[in-house]
């Protein structure tokens, strides 16, 4: 029982291999798409332009979620400022109407981008699915170089053609060095 | 056009990473202890003149009746404006495609967060109870009172609580791919540990860069009309008020762009130390300098316009009480600060229209400091000549006690804690994005060929 659990837990194995450079990623990554496999990743010290075609993935749909975010803070501000202004807390000042949405548009304006931002951040945190403690690819040494000069593709044991051998043979065939395996014990 | 390599001295991947990450590594050298011990030194100064304010009231600093603001609004329309060079940087030239800014924009942001930390302060002590700013936010309290959404005063909080925010995030989202190598270099536990905390859980994998690329272009993208809003708020201060000198509509763009002119100047500052004592010279350029020196004359420029547009304005409208505060600034008790503020901010800056004197370091340095200097006056040009009011009953010569003081240069004190605090512990370049700035990076060159 216990046992079981523990193997849930834990993530997919993964079949680890080490490329030449950005062109050598990128290439890679178009023959790993072209074969049919979905579930893997490019791993590269910086960002590559043109990868997400070439890993044939989407475009991210975070800025959807941050418009969406953005403009309810927009629209609870105006709320807001009316419930404080003109319903709540009515002060005549200066003989300015009691809803001043023009003199209003600084803080709605300002709790909008606040907003924004702040979805932006945690929004990219929980589609990377980050903070984690721990990932299989860390098991590796070789892959401490991610960071600094390491380029990597990982193909993970959920991909529907996964077969170790055969990932690890097409992977090398492409021009993969260092090729391990990555258990999820 | 031409295109020169940004960074000098062909650098590998590994030698960026390398670079930048052996400053957070190793011990730093000595003159980072003598810099370190100064600026606490300022810091220790500012939280005895702070403390003594909190205990004796407002009292201590020179605010007399006509000049209510004295030098802490001063100091802070001082300090945001400095912030602005960062998020310009960060943010506007991210989204021109500017790629020149890698090199500078972390420490420019860095600069961005701590000079609106000591902005921020002013108007905090300011209040003279400060253990009831709280009512700044829109809370329910006690007293069911709200906080009144058409003052300017609360736009500020809004808009410089904002700004701070954003621009911390932007820093710390930039940070994560430099915190991650540290990570993976490290060569203690507890030093894998913290870092991996930081990073978290950072793998470099193109599925996480694609969310993390366009969270970086959404921040970009809302930080841009930041840099235009904040500073046109904090001139919103002034100009809603009905004070001649003041209720002008000039202020909001003249406020922006002599805000960028000064977070330029201050980079410059910094960036020329900053490469100097970490050797940073293949990274942060003569290219980059000149960039930045061309930037701060073009607004420079648009600053010395203002000025004269001002005056034109105060002659053209044909009110009296325009003119006369025109005339007092130039000619009246303070015409020492407005003709500094000139000279500075005005005059020093056309030396750049020579390629000679904009790529020498000397120069660049000391055009810096005195453009600062100029920015200062202008802040204090524009709050302080109204020592002069209506009725000459009272007029009053606004001078700053010793207190004032003490807190202005224990500013720069906590400005500069943090900042070398920054270069010690932070990676103090965006290695990851340099290294996407090198040819190497390009995945279509082959073989040394575009």
């Amino acid at each position: 029982m216990s046992e079981t659990k523990q193997v849930a837990a834990a993530g997919p194995s993964i079949v680890l291999a080490e490329f030449d450079g950005a062109a050598a990623l990128f290439s890679a990554a178009e023959k790993l798409r072209d074969a049919g496999y979905r579930e893997f990743d490019c791993h590269s010290p910086f960002p590559i332009h043109g990868m997400d075609r070439a890993m044939g993935i989407k475009r991210s749909p975070l800025a959807f979620i941050v418009f969406a975010c953005a403009f309810s803070a927009v629209f609870f501000m105006i709320w807001l400022t009316y419930y404080v202004g003109a319903v709540d807390y009515k002060l005549v000042i200066s003989g300015k109407p009691f809803f001043s949405y023009q003199a209003y548009a600084p803080p709605i304006f300002a709790m909008g981008v606040l907003t924004g931002a702040i979805t932006a951040v945690l929004g990219m945190m929980a589609l990377n699915r980050l903070p984690r403690l721990h990932h299989s690819l860390f098991r590796s040494k070789n892959f401490e170089r991610v960071t600094t000069d390491g380029f990597f593709v990982s193909v993970q044991s959920d991909d529907p053609q996964y077969d170790e051998a055969r990932v690890k043979a097409f992977l090398a065939s492409i021009g993969g060095k260092n090729v391990e395996v990555l258990g999820d014990e | 056009m031409d295109e020169a390599p940004l960074i000098m001295g062909n650098p590998t991947f590994a030698s960026i990473t390398q670079q930048i990450s052996e400053v957070v590594e190793n011990k730093p050298p000595k003159s980072w202890y003598g810099a370190f011990a100064a600026a606490s030194a300022g810091l220790l100064l500012l939280l005895i003149a702070v403390s003594y304010l909190i205990w004796e009231g407002t009292g201590i600093w020179g605010i007399t009746s006509p000049v209510g603001w004295g030098l802490a609004i001063v100091n802070f329309v001082f300090w945001v404006g400095i912030g602005h060079a960062g998020t310009l940087i960060s943010a506007i030239l991210f989204l021109l495609r500017q790629r020149w800014r890698t090199s500078i924009n972390r420490f420019a942001e860095a600069m961005t967060i701590f000079a609106v930390i000591c902005a921020l302060m002013f108007p905090g002590i300011h209040v003279g109870r400060i253990w009831v700013t709280y009512w700044f936010a829109p809370v329910p309290n006690q007293m069911n009172m709200w906080p009144n959404f058409r003052s300017p005063l609360l736009w500020d909080f809004f808009a410089v609580g904002t700004y701070f925010t954003v621009s911390l995030l932007f820093w710390y989202v930039g940070l994560i791919p430099d915190i991650a190598s540290l990570r993976d270099r490290a060569k203690t536990r507890s030093k894998q540990i913290v870092y991996g905390i930081l990073s978290l859980g950072w793998s470099g994998g193109n599925k996480q860069w694609r969310h993390y690329e366009m969270a970086y272009l959404i921040l970009a993208g809302l930080s841009t009309p930041l840099v235009l809003s904040v500073h046109s708020i904090v001139s919103t201060d002034f100009a809603t008020s009905i004070l001649p000198g003041w209720h002008t509509t000039i202020f909001p763009p003249y406020f922006v762009a002599g805000a960028i002119f000064s977070g330029f100047a201050m980079v410059m500052t910094l960036a020329v130390i900053a490469r100097k004592i970490y050797k940073m010279e293949n990274i942060i350029t003569m290219y980059h300098l000149e960039n930045m020196a061309k930037i701060m004359m073009v607004t420079g420029m648009m600053v010395g316009y203002a000025y004269s547009c001002e005056f034109f304005i105060a002659w053209y409208s044909g009110n009296v009480y325009e003119r006369f505060a025109f005339i007092n600034r130039a000619f009246g008790p303070y015409w020492w600060s407005y003709f500094s503020m000139i000279f500075c901010n005005v005059v020093v800056p056309q030396i750049f229209w020579s390629r000679k004197l904009r790529t020498s370091i000397p120069v660049l340095f000391a055009a810096s400091i005195l453009i600062n200097v100029g920015m200062w006056f202008e802040r204090f040009v524009i709050i302080v000549t109204l020592a002069r009011d209506y009725l000459p009953s009272s007029w009053e010569y606004y001078s700053p006690t010793v207190w004032d003081w003490f807190t202005f240069i224990g500013s720069f004190g906590l400005f500069f804690t943090l900042f070398l605090l920054f270069l010690r512990y932070v990676p103090m370049i965006a290695a990851a994005e340099v290294k996407g700035v090198l040819p190497q990076a390009d995945p279509h060159r082959h073989n040394g060929k575009h």
